[in-house]
């Protein structure tokens, strides 16, 4: 696998993290974002799935663990550099053209509300190849297609390998697209962001 | 499936909502633009349209615009939704407007009626249901329909049933419905002092004075600037100290109205009016 120069200067220039994942995904999730400076000068985008009615303390918890404000995300929240958005459950994120997030309750796509599909293909919409979409452990489809999407604009987009995943179909649906131009282990990632 | 908008261009959408103005009087160039692509991308792919088809059909097909409509907006909405929510609307506002003789609710978006439902299923709890009388509007006839009839499927209702549990006011919510084979019926006693009606919040203006509006999960679809005037046309249809409950993620953000309403519960979004101009 090819990990040099030019992956590391996009990861430079692009302006937001994207990371979406499922089951198996919250355990990395926790790894990066205790290793993320709090000068990283890119906004980080969190989609993960999430049950409804479940109280979780995922922004507490991630909070505790980042050196970022973390926000969990309200509608029409302006995206800031050196923030991490949580996407909320019972919502899918949409990010809008001027640079905030909208929500939606339309229907779950992949059972699934917030759908990472949703979020990564509006960020293609409105970054195009300013983006790094890393797609991590899950036990379904869903991320594949917008992942795809934001490697058509250019951004730079990356697999967990699915022997390194707790869960590998999320990653290996977007091999199969061939939407992912990266697949790499869990400690290439974080290697890749702390690079 | 998923929804792939990549062939819809920004130029495309800003045409299709100027078409829409004019040919149906139906504004949406103030909603969201990613959810509003989305679901025109949708629209195409139901009804197996090409861009060009769906315009023709909007101008030439005289039934179309109301399937049209139903499909753009979206109209998916759960009895008790958010148990917090409905925990803080009992215990901070019901409690206030129970001392009123007459408590008028507004329903704004209500979609195929289940927040109105519920909204009366607590009242009825409280035993404010005789003294209360709800307005459920929406900008979509069809869905209005399916509101007035008050009955849902079993399946949704067994998951409403969860929400509701989870709310902790009591008793079962299929307390409330009459079932018979995969469906539930509403008890009629609770759509006694209820009303479905056709308003829009982008052209429409007040139609009365209310205690409480509900308002949640519509201000997702508004960009700022539409919030903002929706916001004044809730203001004016408040009686003085009347509440306005919105989504549990959306705010008022602007200054104006900031100095207009008082929030009485943060994270769910309960607003008080406050003031005179």
């Amino acid at each position: 696998m090819d990990t040099g120069k030019n992956i590391t200067q996009r990861w430079h220039t692009s302006e937001v993290l994207l990371c979406g994942g499922s089951a198996g995904a919250f355990k990395i999730l926790l790894r990066f974002i205790k290793v993320l400076p709090a000068d990283l000068n890119k906004a980080v985008v969190v989609v993960l799935h999430r049950k409804k009615n479940y109280v979780s303390d995922l922004e507490n918890m991630f909070a505790q663990n980042s050196a970022m404000p973390v926000r969990e995300i309200n509608d029409k929240d302006k995206i800031r550099k050196n923030t991490i958005y949580l996407a909320p459950a019972n919502y899918h994120t949409l990010i809008e053209k001027g640079g905030y997030f909208s929500l939606d309750v339309s229907d779950s796509l992949w059972y699934s509300k917030p759908a990472i599909d949703v979020t990564f293909e509006s960020a293609a919409d409105c970054y195009g190849n300013r983006c790094t979409a890393v797609l991590l452990s899950g036990a379904n489809v869903d991320g594949a297609a917008g992942l795809l999407k934001l490697k058509l604009a250019g951004s730079l987009t990356v697999a967990q390998h699915p022997d390194d995943a707790e869960m590998p179909e999320m990653p290996q649906a977007a091999i199969n697209l061939n939407a992912a131009e990266y697949v790499l282990t869990a400690n290439e990632i974080l290697d890749l962001v702390m690079s | 499936m998923s929804v792939s908008s990549h062939d819809l261009t920004t130029e495309q959408i800003t045409e299709l909502v100027d078409l829409v103005k004019k040919v149906h009087g139906f504004d949406f160039s103030d909603y969201s633009r990613a959810s509003l692509k989305r679901r025109i991308a949708r629209v195409l792919m139901i009804k197996k349209l090409s861009f060009y088809d769906l315009k023709h059909n909007l101008v030439n097909n005289i039934g179309f615009f109301q399937d049209f409509l139903e499909e753009i907006t979206v109209n998916v909405t759960e009895m008790f939704r958010d148990p917090s929510y409905y925990k803080a609307l009992n215990n901070e506002v019901l409690s206030y407007l129970s001392t009123y003789q007459h408590i008028k609710i507004w329903s704004a978006g209500c979609s195929s009626g289940e927040e109105v439902y519920s909204l009366a299923i607590l009242l009825d709890k409280m035993g404010l249901k005789d003294r209360a009388f709800i307005y459920g509007t929406d900008i979509n006839t069809i869905v209005l329909k399916e509101a007035r009839k008050g009955i849902f499927s079993l399946r949704n209702i067994k998951s409403y049933a969860e929400n509701y549990q989870l709310c902790g006011f009591g008793g079962s919510l299929t307390d409330n419905f009459t079932t018979l084979y995969d469906a539930a019926a509403v008890h009629s006693e609770l759509k006694a002092n209820i009303l479905f009606s056709v308003h829009n919040l982008v052209s429409d203006t007040v139609f009365n004075e209310f205690q409480l509006i509900c308002c949640r999960n519509v201000f997702i679809y508004f960009e700022t600037a539409l919030q903002e005037k929706v916001l004044e046309l809730f203001y004016n249809s408040l009686s003085p100290h009347g509440f306005l409950c919105l989504g549990s993620k959306e705010t008022i953000r602007s200054d104006k109205f900031k100095k207009k309403f008082k929030a009485i519960n943060q994270k769910e979004n309960i607003y008080q009016k406050i003031g005179y101009w």
